[in-house]
């Protein structure tokens, strides 16, 4: 797709993944894989009602069982400061932290933490556990959205008052907060509309269905020192929780980033974690932790659902004249939805003069959400896709066509203030007209649809160490937990700048006490920013090579370039030298000035905005209302592709979970507001047969603040599926769905309703 | 579960002697895809558990006068391998290998896909449809039994204390007789069906069907036979007015309930729509053969 001709040697290249071979013989650490000598079992207590006071807690018969070394409250947990702290891709409240990971005074969901006991064995923790006596007083519960935000609602948090609404209000509400976002003139632009379009949309929380389930080994010395082990998208994010919630120096915590086995945003945040802690600092040994399948869905965070009304006008010709949404989304039992974002991504793939998004942060009895994938744009640009398909269909201009006359471009200005620089939104829509699939002909009870997405991508703060060993080969250090492939590209991008074999670079993700901090890996940030500290250290070495070159040749750094892994005369003026290869200098390096190694650390900015275009086609059983993918093809801005087997994996990836969101996920309650469905078994999550081979195709329009041109990858292709699907199945059935998912029986409700 | 005693005899005697003595819970472990997930998720703890699969009477698919007996320990991709098995039954097999996936396949068996007593166990309806029987052993000795006696409500059977099933057994097939096996589910795997449909019929030279049953399963308590459906088959040259009045037969002997599998709406439409088709399929079978 890139104009310019191959410039780079490993750069683009589908290099053998570093950690392949331990993941697939099993060697591989995952976060229950650790044992330390004399360790512990942990186990959690969790509540059974979606919402009640602790009246009491009697842990002594727990206490009491042979084998049961320690057992923990909220009691042995300092109580934290309410107050927000930057953490993770939002802004976190420490106090909701707290209350989050072991309940304080009120459980506020099925499966809330009330509890943990650590013991000998998992069959003692597990008795002793069900020994734990929580006495209840059951409060009324609210489940559903636009129920919470009710007067009469059961408020969860009375202390509560909804923020961005002026004048404060004086009772107390399960509506957190109020973020609108907007330009133009919403009012004129509707007037100069031919066609305006109006809809309701719901959907149902989705978790993130990493396979492997949250687990840590925490071992506190008698000296107050913490190891911890564990899964996470953030090491550095599990030290500063845990320091902060159980009042610790960071200085006195080392996490190390076990291998991760999924994580989606689900884990950028801490559960386990500290109650390990907690444990081990009661019992004076190392705990494990470990949740089943059942403990991720009640007790861990999934995405929102959310109750949206959305408008879009636009004239005969196709040009948008003004959009405008309400989204009302779930937080969970604390606030904190992705209602920001979701406003913020809702229009921004158009290049629009007129909008108004207006968002609510909405909480209720319900497993408090975390991030997943690009967390709120699905939503509000499911609903805003499925009328763009809408108004297309009803003013009889192809759907690409239509998003080709709106498409945001360089030097558009998007509602939430940014100005784009280069950006490949029309480059999407060209590559996803241009394919095959586009052109094959449907038969009957087939649909085809389309959406686009947008994605913001981030940057912040990364490090890298490189190292040259004695032999010549390098040691990479760096902090992001490699949850996409990261190690790959990191190898590429050093081997790159040094100008070596890609299989020469080690990469390793080091803990806390290694290296400097690092934000999350989540935003699609690692490839670019943590990608930029080791483009920036390698580049260091380099220069360090230069200089001790320049001392053996007795010349000035200026005379010593550096090409294709060689140090080597600016010019014939130099003198003539042999060139030295990286291996021949570092043979040397104790005669030069000692180990060579290069650093950086930096707070990462220019991150590049990405776009995407689907393409879906389905075939909908008439009779039963089974809706079978037959073809999908996911187009992305990828910037620059340093490794493309792993970006074509994080389309497909991507596209699969928002296929899975659109036609059967969805968290399910019970009347007492209980998950029905904590397993994999009706909490369906698309199966290889159900899912066609996903088309990747990769677009680079390179970002120009990254080295190489990256953009993120990881969160756009989960955007426009949950739209691509709905828009097909509108396509096939002739009826426009509202709701997700798009289960068989949903589907047969909606054909019987329109006939 | 401390304390669990795994006995894994050789011989029906001594399984219905270990069974007949047993103090406390004890359960009997053919594939062990049901039983074992139920020991591990703690909605049971047995005290003892005898494995059949050692006994040479659970093993082996046996072909005998035309029919077909097949042990209580053959896994579903031992039915699937089985060529003149499959060729004969080829519902009943699309029943017993829905059941899980394939790795389950390699130890799931329809002895305990019966004696787990599901509503929405796979293997059942076309089981029922075919006429098979069973062979209970106990302490009181042998005994056959119509497989659609065994399961008497969700999680029951009429098995005895200590008796168990070593072998199912099918009828020999005359011409032109065949039976299918589909569900519904909201995936294409890995799923519990919503409804079940199993048809088995008999055609004559002239096509004209002279036999046929209808069972549903997954839409109440226990699999339901559908004698309308069958009447409306009978007689029929199974075409689109028969198919009709199958799918409407099903649809009113259908009794489920609004659960999170499924509404009471949708599992009532669908049960006609997978009846009628079943009945195609197996019919086409039937024609050529």
């Amino acid at each position: 797709m890139n104009e310019q001709p191959k410039q780079f040697k490993w750069v683009g290249t589908r290099t053998i993944r570093p950690d392949g071979v331990d993941k697939v013989t099993g060697r591989a650490m995952y976060g229950a894989d650790l044992t330390l000598p004399g360790m512990l079992q942990g186990k959690v207590v969790r509540s059974p009602h979606a919402h009640a006071r602790i009246i009491s807690i009697d842990t002594s018969a727990a206490e009491a069982l042979t084998g049961v070394k320690a057992v923990v409250t909220a009691a042995d947990m300092p109580e934290a400061d309410s107050k927000l702290v930057a953490a993770g891709e939002a802004m976190i409240n420490f106090r909701d932290l707290a209350h989050n990971v072991i309940a304080r005074d009120k459980v506020l969901y099925d499966g809330h933490a009330v509890a943990a006991v650590a013991a000998t064995t998992n069959d003692i923790a597990e008795r002793a556990a069900a020994l734990i006596k929580v006495k209840y007083e059951v409060l009324p519960h609210v489940i559903d959205v636009l129920e919470a935000m009710k007067d009469d609602a059961p408020v969860l948090h009375d202390n509560m008052f909804t923020g961005g609404v002026k004048p404060k209000p004086e009772k107390a509400s399960n509506v957190a907060n109020r973020v609108e976002f907007g330009m133009g003139d919403v009012e004129a632009g509707f007037a100069a509309a031919d066609l305006i379009i109006e809809r309701k949309f719901t959907t149902e929380p989705v978790h993130q269905a990493y396979i492997e389930p949250h687990a840590v080994v925490a071992d506190m010395g008698q000296d107050g020192k913490v190891d911890v082990w564990c899964s996470s998208q953030g090491h550095f994010m599990v030290r500063s929780f845990c320091a902060g919630l159980l009042k610790i120096d960071m200085s006195k915590i080392k996490v190390s980033a076990a291998e991760i086995g999924g994580g989606f945003g689900g884990k950028t945040t801490v559960y386990l974690e500290p109650l390990a802690i907690m444990l081990s600092r009661k019992a004076g040994r190392p705990v494990r932790m470990a949740m089943s399948r059942e403990e991720v869905f009640r007790g861990s965070g999934p995405t929102s659902g959310a109750a949206m009304t959305v408008k879009i006008g636009a004239t005969k010709d196709g040009r948008i004249t003004a959009g405008d949404a309400t989204l009302y989304f779930q937080a969970g039992a604390f606030p904190g939805s992705p209602v920001g974002p979701a406003c913020m991504t809702a229009f921004t793939p158009y290049n629009l003069d007129n909008v108004r998004v207006v968002g609510f942060d909405v909480v209720s009895n319900r497993q408090k959400v975390v991030a997943y994938r690009a967390p709120g744009a699905p939503i509000s640009e499911y609903a805003v896709e499925s009328i763009v398909d809408e108004l297309a269909s009803k003013l009889g201009i192809d759907p690409i066509d239509f998003r080709t006359k709106n498409a945001a471009l360089e030097g558009t200005k998007a509602a939430y203030g940014v100005t784009f620089g280069a950006i490949g939104m029309q480059e999407t829509l060209d590559a996803a007209k241009a394919t095959e699939h586009y052109k094959i002909p449907l038969g009957p009870n087939q649909g085809r649809g389309v959406a686009s997405g947008f994605w913001f991508n981030i940057g912040g703060e990364s490090c890298a160490g490189i190292r040259i060993n004695e032999d010549g080969t390098v040691a990479l250090s760096e902090g992001s937990p490699d949850i996409g492939g990261s190690r790959a590209s990191m190898a590429i991008m050093a081997a790159e700048v040094l100008g070596i074999d890609v299989n020469k670079v080690k990469p390793t993700v080091v803990d806390t006490d290694a290296i400097g901090y690092h934000f999350v890996t989540g935003g699609s940030r690692v490839t670019f920013a943590t990608g930029m500290a080791v483009v920036d250290a390698s580049k260091a070495v380099v220069d360090e090579m230069r200089a001790r070159v320049a001392k053996v040749w007795e010349v000035d750094i200026e005379g010593v370039v550096w090409e294709d892994g060689h140090a080597r005369p600016a010019s014939t003026n130099v003198g003539d030298f042999d060139p030295m290869s990286l291996a021949e200098i570092a043979a040397i390096a104790n005669k030069t000035g000692g180990p060579i190694s290069g650093h950086a650390d930096i707070n990462a900015k220019g991150a590049g905005p990405a776009f995407g275009t689907h393409i879906c086609d389905v075939e909908v059983d008439p009779e039963t209302g089974f809706v079978t993918v037959l073809r999908y093809t996911a187009v992305q801005d990828v910037g620059r592709a340093i490794h493309p087997g792993y970006v074509e994996g994080q389309l497909q990836g991507g596209a699969a979970q928002g296929i899975g969101w659109a036609l059967n996920e969805a968290y399910i309650y019970d009347k007492n507001g209980c998950v029905d469905n904590p397993g994999f078994l009706d909490y369906r999550v698309p199966v290889a047969s159900d899912l066609p081979m996903i088309d990747a195709i990769l677009v680079e329009v390179p970002n120009p603040t990254h080295p190489f041109g990256v953009r993120g990858v990881g969160e756009v292709p989960i955007i426009p599926p949950l739209a691509a699907v709905n828009n097909a199945v509108a396509a096939a059935t002739g009826t426009r769905f509202t709701a997700l998912p798009l289960s068989p029986p949903a589907i047969l409700a909606g054909m019987a309703a329109k006939n | 579960m401390s304390g669990m005693r795994y006995e894994a005899p050789g011989s029906v005697d001594e399984a219905v002697t270990l069974l007949a003595d047993a103090k406390g819970d004890a359960r009997v472990l053919a594939g062990g895809t049901d039983l074992l997930v139920q020991i591990r998720a703690g909605m049971i703890s047995p005290d003892l558990v005898v494995d059949i699969k050692k006994i040479a009477e659970t093993k082996g698919i046996t072909a005998n006068g035309g029919g077909f007996s097949v042990g209580a320990s053959v896994p579903g991709a031992e039915l699937g391998a089985h060529a003149a098995f499959k060729a004969a039954w080829p519902g009943v097999v699309e029943g017993a290998e829905l059941i899980g996936s394939t790795q389950v396949q390699g130890r799931a068996t329809m002895a305990g896909n019966l004696c787990n007593a599901s509503p929405a166990a796979d293997s059942v309806p076309a089981l029922i449809a075919a006429g098979a029987t069973c062979t209970v052993v106990g302490p009181k000795g042998r005994r056959e039994v119509p497989v659609g006696d065994i399961p008497t409500g969700p999680g029951k059977t009429s098995l005895a204390d200590g008796e168990f099933i070593v072998d199912i057994k099918l009828p020999a097939r005359p011409a032109h007789a065949s039976d299918a096996y589909l569900r519904m589910i909201p995936r294409t795997e890995m799923d519990i069906a919503i409804v079940g449909a199993g048809v088995n019929l008999v055609l004559d030279d002239s096509g004209t069907c002279i036999e046929a049953c209808v069972v549903l399963g997954a839409v109440g308590p226990k699999t339901i036979i559908v004698a309308d459906a069958a009447a409306a088959l009978v007689g029929s040259k199974v075409d689109a007015a028969a198919l009709a009045a199958v799918s409407a037969a099903a649809s009113a002997a259908a009794t489920p309930i609004d659960d999170k599998r499924g509404t009471v709406e949708y599992r009532t439409k669908v049960a006609g729509v997978m009846a009628s088709r079943a009945a195609a399929i197996a019919a086409d079978r039937a024609r050529s053969k």
